[in-house]
């Protein structure tokens, strides 16, 4: 059990109206979608706005599906297309990450010290700021307008490699030692050593590779309309303006299911991994 | 893993070691060449296009210094945008930093079950992805905006305010948002920190004297959890200057007379809009050395910290 010093009723007291007021700052967007969602087209106007529903109606997603329909490409498309990019991107992210992490983190093998050095440095960087040269290199790779445009951009993300590399440090030396002597290469010491021993660091680097990509709508890297993503929808519908309110909300209610979902079910083993994420 | 040397340690010549390390260099390969063909070149050659005028068309042409001429003598935007980005990134760098810390904190202080829901709360403006597009419709700028509506309905004001629109006020806005956006993966390390934090530190600190959660704050958890506030650092400069999604979403592309743009907006509309991707790496250029800047003074003001 922790220690509680001088822990006093008024201090707690604080502590708890600090948090519900920025709780209710950080969770009313959050209410404000989900009460929109459900709301008929006369409670949407009405003055003063309420963040409550009287009655409720599904109308808005009944709207959306109608929406749809009426799409030059069929929504299942889009569905596919980000279901897809994000379930593809982030298992290959977490193999290719996790497969480069075992040696940075326990083999000291040469070099290793400057790819650490630019691993650290890249966590710096804003994707948004080299796509010009990641175009050039990509469409000098006839990869422009393909999904290996949205994938391979996300599975060399440096925080996943980083956030991995300080989880494997802890990772006594002692078992890899015994796979060693008995006679296994590091690739099967990889697979039957290394990787069931990290699965709260797979869960960590999925749930962070599945928010980016799962709100990825291609950048400059897609224009062809079979190839957009759920996020190209979102925006045709939003684009409607204030009349499409509920519709938009009720979009963008169904959009954040899955990443909360996944965040929720697995927040104490992020949680666990995050404990290494130290910069020393 | 033992480092194999012989007797007079270094002289094990580095060709045999990158022989005995070759599986490690199979696994670290798939990961290290995407990373060098879509990070590394890239960086490079941007650094490499600075000095060139590139449409994407026709071959880049090399005109030397001449991009940063413009950049500094002759771009009045160019001015303003880095103004924007500063003010923008200085207050809701440090804001957004010492928000993560402290909520990590206060919602370490509550029970067990608080504190999963409390996090899942914090963190859900940036978990659950693009839904900050919903800021248009609780800062519209008409009467059916949420916060207008209620600030009418209290008697605060009596006309609506035009938050996004209004020039002075669209910058102030946006920096509002981006805070509500800024407990991510910073803050997620922090609540680790606290988690992980040895109890026998704060029962020699009860020892020591240590009265209140103020003075255990400043004397014992502060200094043992210097790593993640490097790291969190490093997310937070990252997010502060890189603000480019909120921005192009709740005030546009480009935001009328620039007046809310930032560095890395106007790149993007150098570079897509108006082709001039030479003078677009020019500016990316520009921006990597502000961002390593901040890193570096960040850097050295949390050691000497430690150091006192």
């Amino acid at each position: 059990m922790r220690a509680k010093v001088g822990r006093t009723i008024g201090g707690n007291i604080a502590v708890f109206f600090v948090l519900s007021l920025f709780g209710a700052f950080f969770l009313l967007p959050v209410v404000f979608t989900v009460v929109t969602a459900f709301k008929p087209l006369n409670e949407i106007f009405i003055f003063p706005p309420r963040l409550y529903v009287v009655r409720p109606t599904l109308a808005n997603f009944a709207w959306l599906n109608v929406m749809m329909l009426d799409f030059w490409v069929p929504l299942s498309r889009y569905i596919f297309n980000t279901v897809f990019i994000t379930i593809a991107g982030s298992v290959l992210h977490i193999l290719i990450a996790s497969m480069a992490a075992y040696p940075m983190a326990k083999h000291p093998f040469p070099g290793r010290t400057v790819l650490n050095r630019i691993i650290v440095l890249a966590l710096l960087f804003v994707p948004a700021v080299i796509y010009i040269p990641q175009y050039v290199i990509l469409a000098a790779s006839k990869m422009i307008n393909t999904y290996l445009a949205m994938i391979l951009p996300a599975l060399q993300s440096s925080l996943g490699l980083y956030l991995m590399m300080n989880f494997m440090k802890d990772i006594p030396d002692d078992i890899l030692e015994a796979a060693k002597i008995d006679g296994a290469r590091e690739i099967r010491i990889f697979f039957s050593v290394v990787m069931p021993n990290v699965k709260p660091a797979w869960l960590t680097l999925l749930i962070f590779s599945f928010q980016s990509l799962w709100v990825y709508n291609g950048g400059s890297f897609i224009y062809n309309e079979e190839l957009k993503t759920l996020p190209a929808v979102m925006a045709t519908i939003s684009a409607g303006g204030a009349i499409r309110t509920g519709v938009t909300a009720a979009a963008a209610l169904l959009l954040m299911i899955p990443p909360v979902l996944l965040f929720v079910s697995s927040q104490s083993r992020i949680i666990e991994t995050m404990k290494t994420s130290g910069l020393k | 893993m033992k480092r194999i040397s012989n007797s007079t340690g270094e002289q094990v010549s580095v060709w045999k070691r990158i022989v005995y390390y070759r599986d490690s260099y199979m696994l670290i390969a798939p990961f290290m060449l995407l990373f060098a063909l879509l990070t590394v070149i890239p960086i490079v050659a941007a650094i490499g296009l600075s000095f060139t005028s590139f449409n994407m068309l026709e071959m880049p042409r090399f005109i030397g210094w001449q991009n940063y001429q413009r950049m500094f003598l002759d771009d009045p935007i160019f001015f303003k945008v880095v103004k924007n980005t500063l003010i923008f990134a200085l207050v809701t760098g440090p804001l957004g930093y010492i928000m993560s810390f402290l909520f990590a904190w206060l919602i370490n202080e509550t029970g067990r079950l608080m504190r999963t829901i409390l996090t899942v709360i914090f963190y859900m403006p940036v978990l659950a992805g693009n839904i900050y597009f919903v800021w248009a419709f609780l800062l519209s700028a008409d009467s059916n905006g949420i916060i207008n509506g209620w600030l009418m309905q209290m008697g605060f004001i009596q006309e609506p305010i035009g938050w996004l629109i209004d020039q002075n006020l669209m910058l102030p806005s946006l920096m509002v948002v981006q805070l509500w956006m800024s407990l991510g993966t910073g803050f997620l390390a922090f609540i680790a920190g606290f988690q992980s934090m040895d109890n026998k530190l704060f029962e020699a600190g009860a020892i020591d004297g240590i009265k209140n959660r103020w003075q255990e704050l400043w004397y014992i958890t502060l200094p043992s959890m210097s790593n993640q506030l490097l790291f969190s650092a490093v997310m937070q400069i990252s997010a502060s200057f890189g603000a480019s999604a909120i921005i192009i979403t709740l005030v546009g592309f480009p935001t009328s007379q620039y007046n809310a743009d930032t560095i890395v907006t106007y790149i993007m509309d150098i570079g897509t809009t108006r082709f001039e991707m030479g003078y677009a790496c020019t500016l990316a250029v520009f921006l990597f050395t502000l961002m390593l800047l901040a890193n570096f003074v960040f850097t050295n003001m949390l050691r000497r910290f430690q150091a006192d």
